[in-house]
């Protein structure tokens, strides 16, 4: 799948590319040099969003899927085993689950168009107005967890090319594949076990200290923490978000550590930089500025991937840590089978990383113009 | 992106492209199957995983317990000479559980990855080969596919199909379907410009004997590769997913389940933890070591 180990080789034989390589326009050096390129761009960001229309149907079919393949009727699964079978014929009536499929379906897609996710058959509120701080959960922890691997990453991966085939590089990437193998559920038990109850430095669960009196305004913790002017409760977010944000951002890591490597290498052959030494540039100015300017190009494609991933992660990590995030909301659907929360959670997640594969797509042709779009 | 060793010699590369007679086809076979057994890491990576094959298949025969031997006097015991991983809150015997475990896993992922690699293949040949309308419709259907975060979609498809081992692999399985058929698919329409498919094609050789003969045997040196890989990522879904109560059922020893059921012993037992992880991050360090160095072997355009 896109976004699991297998991504490390979307740069070899492109199993997993962005849509863009099917569908670009072709964007040679004749047209860059007429200046026409621009138009082209603009093309193909229009084509590209427009690429997403037969995209959000099919999800949606899967998702409108999930609740009727399942066995029993919603109905049942509302009222419960033993309900009486008047009570459950007519509920599936007033839920018009009797009318056709495909009238039941249109009904689901006018309804999510309109921002209806349906209701929860365990709490009975409406799933949009549930969602919103769990979102906003998965989204600092996402955000935390893509900060500690872009950092860790690229400079685990340019210490690794600097060094090419020293100590150094040999640790490094030995970490680096140990982290692409570890089943993240694993490293966040570890972590449990190790930081918060042997050592006792990091809390291992949820995300502030629940006899913390504290406001939340955003659903943003740092955000709110920040706002109200609340150190004590910044640093009590702060301590919670460490074990697992690193337990999330440790694949992504060493991916892009692997990344990173393999692309410094090819830059730091290039005559330029053989010119920058050969100016007398110091090396620390050689690595970050010259060459990890041209290096980050492939390093943006796996972060556009890897958001997917730490979206799919997220269900993992948040069940360890007890995280109130989108992930351990869909968990704890899973066990109770409140299936409308099921489905509407993963069409979220899934547009989510949708929309953030486009964004990555169109920085891309923003960012490397010279691209053969379309070429295969 | 491989960790080869400096000493490593470089080796020729076999030529997957060509279309060699039989007798050459043979020896590049060998000359792979020499550079496999030069290239270090992809060496270790196989011993990993023949070791695992071992003690799967001859798990009965090394053990004095059964995986589901349960034993209220020994609850949570530590390793000891008896027990070598320790007991679990039933006093079942870690150690049986695991290597039992190893038979489930590489079992799910043996099926799930051929699964994902004969649907996919078959797939991608078909849209790469025929183009038109029936590449739209399967390349539309792989970027639905992708749509989705892979584990999400196991989740999705788990939760139409019911909780189980079997339905398990049935959704890794499908989620892994895009990424060979779009291998396939590239791969296919490469070898589609080639001289001997174009001669092919003149002499008015039919379409099905062009796949089989001249397509397929020049597409799927990728596929092998991504295959070796896809397993690791197949055995990490399928323990995700017996994590989060998914996959395999109680009293099945998954490792994955194994996991969940151990999060109420971390600290009292955290060998009920730690040993079903090791496990598992071996059998997948295991195929990401040789699927890398499959890849450095076969396709000459990665080697540095």
């Amino acid at each position: 799948m896109c976004g699991g180990i297998a991504v490390r080789n979307a740069a070899v034989f492109s199993p997993c590319p962005d849509a863009s390589v099917l569908f670009d326009p072709v964007l040679d050096k004749e047209t860059v040099l007429n200046g026409k390129a621009g138009e082209i761009v603009i093309a193909y960001a229009i084509r590209r969003v427009l690429m997403l229309i037969p995209v959000l149907i099919g999800m949606s079919i899967i998702t409108f899927s999930i609740v009727h393949a399942i066995p029993g009727s919603p109905a049942q699964a509302i009222l419960g085993d033993r309900a009486n079978p008047e009570a459950v014929k007519q509920l599936n009536e007033s839920m018009g689950l009797n009318d056709p499929l495909y009238v039941q379906y249109f009904r689901y897609l006018g309804n999510v168009l309109q921002g209806d996710l349906g209701t929860s058959y365990k709490t009975g509120r409406p799933i949009l107005d549930e969602i919103g701080p769990y979102l906003a959960a998965t989204v600092e922890l996402a955000v935390m967890a893509m900060i500690i691997a872009v950092f860790f990453g690229v400079n685990l991966g340019i210490l690794s090319a600097w060094r090419q085939n020293s100590a150094i590089d040999y640790t490094s990437m030995v970490i680096a594949l140990i982290g692409v193998s570890m089943p993240i559920f694993w490293l966040g038990l570890l972590e449990q076990w190790v930081f918060a109850q042997e050592l006792g430095w990091l809390p291992s669960n949820g995300r502030i200290d629940p006899r913390m009196t504290f406001e939340s305004i955003t659903h943003f913790y740092f955000i709110d923490a920040l706002i109200q002017g609340d150190f004590y409760a910044l640093q009590d977010a702060f301590n919670h978000i460490w074990l697992p944000a690193i337990a999330l951002g440790t694949i992504p890591m060493a991916i892009i550590a692997r990344m990173t490597r393999s692309s410094m290498l090819e830059v730091m052959r290039s005559d330029y930089i053989r010119t920058a030494r050969a100016k007398g540039v110091g090396e620390v100015l050689i690595v970050y500025k010259h060459a990890l300017k041209n290096a980050f190009i492939p390093i943006l494609t796996v972060f556009g991937l890897q958001m997917g991933l730490l979206l799919g992660g997220a269900v993992l990590t948040e069940t360890i840590f007890s995280w109130p995030g989108i992930g351990r909301y869909l968990y704890d659907a899973i066990v109770s089978r409140d299936y409308p929360v099921i489905q509407s959670g993963i069409l979220v997640i899934a547009t989510i990383f949708v929309l953030i594969n486009l964004i990555v797509d169109l920085l891309y042709a923003y960012v490397d113009p010279r691209i053969q779009y379309g070429k295969e | 992106m491989s960790m080869n060793a400096p000493t490593m010699p470089t080796q020729e590369p076999m030529q997957p492209m060509s279309n060699s007679p039989m007798e050459e086809k043979e020896s590049a076979w060998q000359d792979t199957w020499r550079a496999l057994l030069r290239h270090r890491s992809a060496m270790i990576g196989g011993i990993i995983i023949l070791f695992f094959i071992f003690i799967a298949v001859v798990a009965p025969l090394l053990l004095p317990f059964g995986y589901n031997q349960i034993d209220a006097d020994s609850r949570l015991q530590a390793p000891s000479a008896d027990h070598w991983f320790g007991t679990d809150d039933l006093g079942r015997d870690i150690f049986a559980r695991v290597i039992y475990g190893a038979r489930i896993s590489l079992w799910v992922g043996f099926f799930a990855i051929t699964g994902s690699i004969v649907a996919g293949s078959l797939l991608g040949l078909i849209a790469g080969f025929y183009g038109g309308w029936r590449d739209v419709i399967i390349s539309r259907l792989f970027d639905i596919l992708l749509a989705f975060p892979g584990i999400l979609l196991a989740i999705a498809i788990v939760a139409m199909l019911g909780p189980g081992l079997e339905n398990a692999m049935y959704a890794i399985a499908i989620i892994n379907i895009p990424t060979f058929g779009r291998l396939m698919r590239s791969r296919v329409l490469a070898v589609k410009q080639e001289d001997f498919v174009m001669a092919a094609l003149a002499i008015g050789m039919k379409n099905s004997r062009i796949l089989l003969r001249h397509v397929l045997p020049n597409s799927w040196t990728p596929i092998m590769v991504q295959g070796t890989l896809g397993f690791a990522t197949a055995v990490l879904e399928a323990a995700a997913l017996g994590f989060i109560g998914l996959g395999a059922q109680p009293p099945e020893p998954e490792w994955g389940k194994m996991l969940s059921d151990s999060r109420s012993f971390i600290q009292s037992a955290p060998w009920t933890m730690i040993f079903p992880g090791l496990a598992i991050m071996f059998t997948v360090l295991g195929f990401n070591l040789l699927g890398d160095g499959l890849r450095d072997i076969l396709d000459p355009r990665m080697k540095q």
